[in-house]
């Protein structure tokens, strides 16, 4: 009983056959081959799995991949342009705003979300922003100097 | 044919951006889940959904007749292999074996019962739901009070008492510390079981090859070569046909310091099915399976003059254990009583340890691994005693410091501290924060009936695991340093990394040392066919232990480099430096790359040298290192609520000379986002029944964005004698600093309610009790 979908991620058209039940993080990670969305719960409070599907930050553990037919997603693999990194990348890089890595993926997406809704936020709205992504190595600190020096860049 | 040297900044010391994170930013970083090879089946595995029982059968027929299911293994399958490992040993230990599945019976909820493998993740998933397992429940026990009570079931039935081991230190004359003393203070301390929650779970992939009769083990683990060995042990194959690689790992907290069932498990399951096989844990797996850290009850008693000199201290410490013992389990409470008399005088303690088994996952080393618990008890009883003498907690303190000239510092368990400044970062934060002005808050707020607190805490720690005898597997660190004929640099480390940012701060001392630009030195880890050997990163000990090692055998290669050099130059009084080796009376000089191809291509060698540029040396260190430093908390509590906010945190951390600024701001940040975790939030709670209530992250309270406070962290800098470097690690210090000056604030916030004490976590609830009961627990 597979179902085609067909969507578009990062610029990129994919036409798949998949089983109604296969989570959308499956989908990218184990049919479409990209695995810089991670999974870190199962339960969409880490937010590791974190993409971008038509604008919106959604955490792709907790949707099917039949759910996403017809859709645009952006993974963090889609957000650096020709070669350049997005404003956000750069300032994570250059705030230390990562340690192992594994939920970056997923804070620099919500983080996108974060200054598209709101391009200059308070150190607070920031916070706030973050709370649906969890790290348990930097205790934030870093990550939120990262995205407030980008906003100021204007990312 | 060289690469171009030029002379770059010396950049130990320096802030710079890390090497490995262009590929962590864009996704495009190999965690453990993100590799396929050919062939891959998954592994799923059945667990026991009780806290003890007795296994009656095992049905796995519906499984295995599942399309897709290409094998199932239970506890009858594996018994011939060898138990998971606990490397620590103490007098009398008993030590349960721990078979790689559940035999007849199971001991905590979770406990593998069997393992399901299939073509398909949710095939497999699916499948396991399949595999009937009859139990019949018993009672379990999962309080290690409780545990050792008498009339308690038992957890293993061979011990009926739950006493895994008893163990005893003492040192100096306590008994005559506690006769002479004016004043003795005692409190019952916890420090609950929490869970260490790496947001990358474990993950396994085995891969066998037949014609090789080799075997490829990827693990998500903070020591692959220790897994190796012991992997080899238990499956019975030649260590040499055993390679285990460490991808990307993303982040440990000690929870990846061990060997684990699933490890051996997969690795025997790809060689008996021929087919590569992937197991990648669940976060309710993570949870129930992956080792715990603390659960302690301690039972502290300090020995004072009236004067607030300190005599002595007794502890009684209660560990829970959990059901087996794994790597390094019954070791972690030996390290909190080394710590116990942190940065003080005093020359007498006693301590003695129960180590309890329980009906829950094991503990194990989880950041600071016996030295928060420690930690957090010592600098309580301190508070505890400055305010029985109606002291103030710094001038108490103070008083009681080593002082700058007793180092090296013999304590009364048996350490040397090497070097330090005690008062110093004290005195730092106490400016920063303005203490005095605080306390006149604090006065103002008081009759204006606000509960405003000002909590310290005063920490040491022992660093840099660590000397062999501290270590069953070995304390030292290796690295290879190998110059290639272009001149580019490549170390190959032991100490293998997951989030520490070794790439970046190990080329930093590469660049200095030999005059090449950062980027050209690659620092590889994690691949046991690639490195020499090594014990991994824990402890504190990759800079200290894992970059000393470099650094020697930098010095090593440095010497080579210069006898080409002076042959090259025909010089006998060549010097190296900035890239270049000089003949300081010619002026003239050979190139770093040079001087490699000339090493490489071997026309003509210096004398008695050998051809190539390339050093190993395993490092043993000659003792620990000892950071040390101060953290304040201010807190208003709210009358309300219960609600605490943190308006305050300084932080001052002495972690010797520092590499990379950078690095260790966020080594602090995230250490006291884990001791505020354990302070405020977090903790592992099973019911009567075995069942682990804080099941998933739904349940179990991690520190949020919004929740974290500003840190305000800055730093002294006492360099460590023990190594070259002068570094002394500061992987753990947040974690360990933090706790205490949570607790000793919010106490101090409700003294005026007579509390003396408050077991964490420092929940609303438990404080807005307390409120309402003015003060009486």
């Amino acid at each position: 009983m597979k179902r085609t979908i067909s969507l578009t991620i990062n610029g990129t058209r994919y036409t798949d056959e998949v089983e109604p039940r296969l989570l959308f993080i499956h989908y990218l990670r184990e049919v479409a081959g990209l695995t810089g969305p991670h999974i870190g719960c199962e339960t969409s409070i880490c937010g590791a799995c974190t993409v971008m599907l038509d604008g919106k930050a959604v955490k792709s553990c907790t949707m099917f991949a039949v759910q996403a037919d017809g859709r645009q997603a952006i993974t963090i693999e889609g957000l650096a342009q020709n070669g350049k990194l997005d404003p956000l990348q750069e300032a994570f890089w250059n705030e230390h705003g990562l340690q192992c890595g594994f939920c970056t993926p997923g804070m620099i997406i919500t983080a996108r979300q974060l200054l598209t809704d709101n391009p200059h936020p308070t150190d607070q709205e920031i916070r706030h922003g973050l709370d649906g992504n969890l790290c348990r190595c930097t205790g934030y600190q870093h990550i939120v100097n990262a995205v407030r020096t980008a906003a100021k860049a204007g990312a | 044919m060289a690469t171009t040297v030029t002379k770059p900044e010396t950049l130990v010391g320096k802030r710079i951006r890390r090497l490995e994170d262009p590929r962590l930013i864009t996704g495009a970083a190999t965690y453990l889940d993100d590799i396929k090879v050919p062939g891959m089946h998954h592994a799923c595995v059945v667990r026991s959904p009780h806290g003890a029982a007795i296994i009656r059968s095992i049905d796995t027929k519906a499984a295995l007749a599942l399309p897709g299911v290409a094998a199932v293994f239970t506890g009858a399958d594996i018994k011939h292999l060898g138990p998971v490992p606990c490397a620590a040993s103490l007098p009398g230990l008993r030590v349960p074996h721990h078979h790689l599945l559940a035999q007849d019976r199971v001991y905590f909820a979770g406990h593998p019962v069997a393992v399901v493998v299939a073509t398909d993740r949710y095939i497999a998933q699916d499948a396991a739901d399949l595999v009937e397992v009859d139990y019949e429940p018993l009672q379990a026990v999962t309080d290690p009070e409780k545990a050792i009570a008498p009339g308690a079931p038992a957890v293993h039935p061979e011990w009926a008492d739950n006493v895994a081991f008893t163990f005893h230190q003492e040192g100096g004359d306590t008994a005559q510390a506690f006769l002479d003393a004016d004043v003795v203070v005692r409190q019952r301390i916890t420090s609950q079981r929490l869970i260490p929650t790496a947001m990358e779970t474990r993950g396994v992939l085995a891969e066998w090859h037949s014609g090789e009769k080799s075997l490829t083990l990827r693990s998500s683990t903070q020591i692959p070569h220790l897994l190796r060995t012991l992997v080899a042990g238990i499956l019975g194959m030649p260590e040499n046909l055993l390679r285990v690689i460490t991808p990307e790992v993303g982040g440990g907290f000690g929870s990846k310091l061990n060997v684990y069932a699933e490890e051996a498990l997969m690795a025997f399951i790809a060689m008996k099915i021929n087919k590569p096989v992937k197991w990648v844990e669940s976060r309710r797996e993570n949870f129930q399976c992956t080792i715990h850290g603390r659960g302690h009850v301690d039972y502290f008693e300090l020995a004072a003059k009236r004067d607030g000199t300190m005599l002595g201290m007794r502890l009684k410490l209660i560990q829970d254990l959990g059901a087996y013992l794994q790597l390094l389990t019954p070791a972690i409470p030996t390290l909190s009583v080394l710590m116990m008399p942190g940065l003080y005088r005093f020359k007498n303690i006693s301590a003695d340890i129960v180590g309890v088994f329980t009906n829950a996952v094991p503990t194990d080393a989880y950041r600071g691994a016996g030295r928060p618990e420690a930690t957090h008890g010592i600098e309580r009883m301190v508070d505890i005693l400055a305010a029985e003498l109606r002291m103030d907690p710094v001038a108490l303190r103070l008083k009681n410091f080593v002082g700058n000239d007793e180092f090296p510092y013999a304590t009364p368990t048996g350490l040397a501290y090497d070097s330090g400044d005690y008062a110093k970062p004290l005195q730092q934060a106490l400016e920063t924060v303005d203490y005095d002005g605080l306390r006149r808050e604090q006065v103002a707020a008081r009759s204006a009936g606000k509960l405003m607190g000002i909590g310290i805490s005063t920490y040491g720690e022992i660093c840099a695991m660590g000397p062999s005898i501290a270590l069953p597997a070995g304390g030292w660190e290796s690295a290879t340093v190998k110059v290639e004929p272009t001149g580019k640099v490549t170390v190959m480390t032991g100490a293998s990394p997951h989030g520490q940012g070794e790439e970046t701060t190990f080329a930093q001392i590469v660049a200095d040392e030999l005059g090449v630009a950062m980027g050209d030195v690659l620092v590889v880890h994690g691949d046991t066919a690639v490195v020499q050997y090594g014990i991994g990163t824990f402890g504190s000990r990759g800079t200290a232990v894992g970059g000393t090692a470099m650094y020697y055998a930098l010095q090593t290669l440095k010497a080579k480099i210069r006898k080409f050099g002076a042959m090259m130059l025909e010089s006998e009084t060549v010097t190296l430096s900035g890239g270049f080796c000089t003949d300081e009376a010619t002026g003239k000089s050979v190139s770093f790359a040079e001087m490699a191809v000339a090493a490489y291509h071997a026309k003509k060698l210096p004398p008695n040298t050998e051809p190539g540029l390339v050093a190993t040396c395993f490092w043993e260190p000659p003792n620990f290192t000892f950071p040390f430093g101060a953290h304040i908390v201010v807190t208003d509590v709210d009358r309300e609520t219960g609600d605490i906010s943190i308006r305050r945190y300084v932080a001052v951390d002495d972690c010797g000379r520092i590499i990379n600024p950078l690095i260790v701001a966020g080594q602090v940040h995230g250490g006291v986002a884990q001791g505020l975790g354990q302070a405020l939030w977090e903790q592992a709670v099973y019911d009567d029944n075995g069942q682990l209530v804080t099941g998933e992250l739904t349940d179990y309270a991690l520190p949020k964005a919004h929740q974290m406070p500003w840190i305000e962290a800055s730093h002294t800098e006492t360099p460590s004698p023990t190594n070259p470097l002068g570094v002394k690690g500061v992987g753990e210090a947040g974690t360990i600093g933090c706790s205490p000056a949570v607790v000793n604030s919010v106490v101090d916030a409700l003294s005026p309610l007579g509390v003396r004490h408050i077991d964490m976590p420092l929940t609303p609830e438990k404080i807005w009790n307390l409120i309402q009961k003015g003060g009486r627990a």
